[in-house]
């Protein structure tokens, strides 16, 4: 009997997603911030709260970032994160003062203290890759000459993230300066270590994975993704950061077809994880906090803006195309909710889940909107001078 | 000419370069083999205002089309390089005896020590042609040989 609860309101919470997806599709916004919605709905105090099917959701929620890390680092080869490490190290700092500043500066002028500082300035930092990805592919935006520079900001987000969130995990379990600076030093050796196997070993890692049988690379990439994500999450390094490891050492053919093997798992299980952030939310807890996210979504769309723009310049971009970089960096996404919720789970400021909700909403939502308004904005302007 | 080479992380590569007339053109190769023909915006220079979609299949049909005049072009600067040695691209215009026939009726080699090397038809080269070759009104016929002997077969494709 419980089974069958279970499969139904799992039935009902998919098929959801799938209704307000193809809606999302065909008003051509990214789903992100409906997901959020419908997990609001899902949730305590929302319209249609689930019995049963919490439990299994948050373990799919877990798995949904894995996955989704996992794609990420896929996308991504060690050479070209050093490269892009290397020749983007100054717009990258930029990026990282300008844009971790709104969220710490709110959590410390609300009085929620330097943990929730932290988090809040990686929920303000990091723009969604996923959602900008989408936005320069949609809008024919990838020949552009700009579109080189928001790349490798991303990528230089994304491995920011790497070292981030061990720290933010250590800062939030609450250990010690001493602890919390060996978990520091643990992370950074890991990264490292992982980069240089990566580099120079990444041929003898592929050849273990490698299949020509898909069945078997699609169990051997999940698994391994696994396993050392498991491994992370028990040096409190953070298993999202484990199974962004495994995706970068995985390179060229390979990486490319595991990435389209896993693409279907990942879409289902990243959906389920934006519901299940949505699902610890209380939607009444929203509304208080509403004007607070619209501000700081503002301020850092404007940071975000400057950001793309200082970048987009050095790279030697005209006006225009430093406007575009701005505007596509806008997007928030995945990493801004995965931080909140490691946040939210070990219990920070009761306000923190359904501001960054509210704050990812808003941009997730307005981010590609501005994008596919600026061009005609661009156009116009252009021809009145 | 300088063909400027910008990596695409998590896509692939893009070339790019400015024309003579002052047009920024460029390719993106993605990693799944996929080619985006790029044309930049004349009056905002960072925006794409055309990417073309190729397969694999029309990049290769694209560049060939586009390489094999460059190819001649190629060959002729290798010859130049060896001393003595000429190339010379004649056209077939009409009126020339040799149009419709085999090549081999002309017997450019015995009587001039001259090579044909390619014929080029329609943006296409036909490497070393055999004497069954047919010539036609309108192909380019690229003879290697000494500067005598090029000329004997320019005065033999021109007069019979």
């Amino acid at each position: 009997m419980h089974t069958a609860i279970l499969f139904v309101e799992l039935g009902g919470v998919v098929l959801a997603l799938g209704v307000l997806g193809a809606f999302a599709l065909r008003v051509g916004i990214s789903p992100i911030p409906l997901y959020l919605i419908a997990g609001l709905a899902f949730g305590t105090g929302g319209i249609l709260p689930l019995a049963t099917s919490e439990d299994f959701i948050s373990v799919g929620a877990e798995l949904g970032v894995i996955l989704l890390l996992l794609t990420l680092g896929l996308e991504y080869n060690a050479d070209e994160l050093v490269t892009s490490l290397r020749d983007n190290a100054r717009g990258g700092l930029v990026d990282l003062v300008l844009n971790a500043a709104p969220g710490a500066v709110c959590a410390l002028l609300l009085g929620w203290g330097p943990v929730a500082a932290i988090a809040m300035a990686g929920v303000t930092y990091a723009t969604s890759s996923g959602i900008t990805a989408k936005v320069l592919s949609d809008l024919g935006w990838i020949g552009n000459r700009e579109t080189p520079v928001v790349l490798s900001l991303l990528v230089f987000e994304d491995l920011t993230m790497a070292l981030y969130l061990p720290i933010l995990t250590a800062v939030l379990a609450g250990l010690g300066f001493l602890s919390g600076a060996v978990t520091v030093a643990i992370a950074l050796a890991t990264v490292s270590l992982v980069l240089l196997v990566a580099l120079r070993y990444g041929r003898v890692i592929e050849a273990f994975v490698r299949s020509p049988n898909s069945e078997v690379l699609l169990l051997k990439v999940v698994g391994l993704a696994l396993l050392v994500a498991g491994l992370a999450q028990k040096l409190q390094v953070s298993a999202a950061v484990g199974a962004f490891l495994v995706g970068i050492a995985l390179s060229g053919e390979l990486a490319e077809d595991a990435r389209a093997l896993l693409a279907p798992i990942r879409d289902l299980f990243a959906a389920v994880f934006f519901v299940f952030f949505g699902l610890q939310t209380d939607p009444a807890a929203i509304w208080p906090v509403a004007g607070l996210a619209a501000l700081l979504a503002v301020v850092s769309m404007i940071t975000k803006l400057a950001t793309g723009a200082y970048a987009a310049r050095r790279a030697g971009i005209a006006r225009e195309g430093r406007v575009r970089a701005g505007i596509a960096l806008i997007p928030r996404g995945e990493f801004n909710i995965v931080i909140a919720g490691l946040a939210v789970a070990a219990g920070a400021h009761p306000d923190l889940g359904p501001l960054a909700a509210a704050y990812v909403l808003i941009l997730a939502a307005f981010g590609p909107l501005a994008a596919r308004l600026v061009q005609p904005l661009i156009a116009a302007v252009a021809r009145r001078a | 000419m300088e063909v400027e080479q910008t990596a695409l992380p998590g896509i692939g590569l893009r070339h790019e370069f400015v024309t003579q007339a002052g047009r920024r053109i460029g390719v993106v190769s993605h990693r799944t083999g996929r080619r985006d023909l790029i044309v930049y915006d004349r009056l905002d220079p960072d925006r794409a205002c055309e990417a073309i979609k190729l397969n694999d299949e029309e990049s290769d049909a694209l560049a060939e089309l586009l390489g094999a005049p460059r190819i001649v072009q190629r060959l002729n600067a290798l010859h130049r390089e060896v001393e003595g040695l000429v190339s010379e691209q004649l056209p077939i215009v009409p009126g020339t005896p040799y149009a419709g026939r085999p090549m081999g009726d002309a017997r450019v080699r015995t009587r001039t020590g001259t090579s044909i090397v390619a014929v080029v038809r329609a943006g296409q080269v036909i490497a070393s042609p055999g004497p069954e070759f047919v010539l036609a009104v309108g192909d380019v016929v690229v003879v290697v040989g000494s500067s005598e002997g090029t000329e004997a077969v320019a005065e033999i494709m021109a007069n019979g």
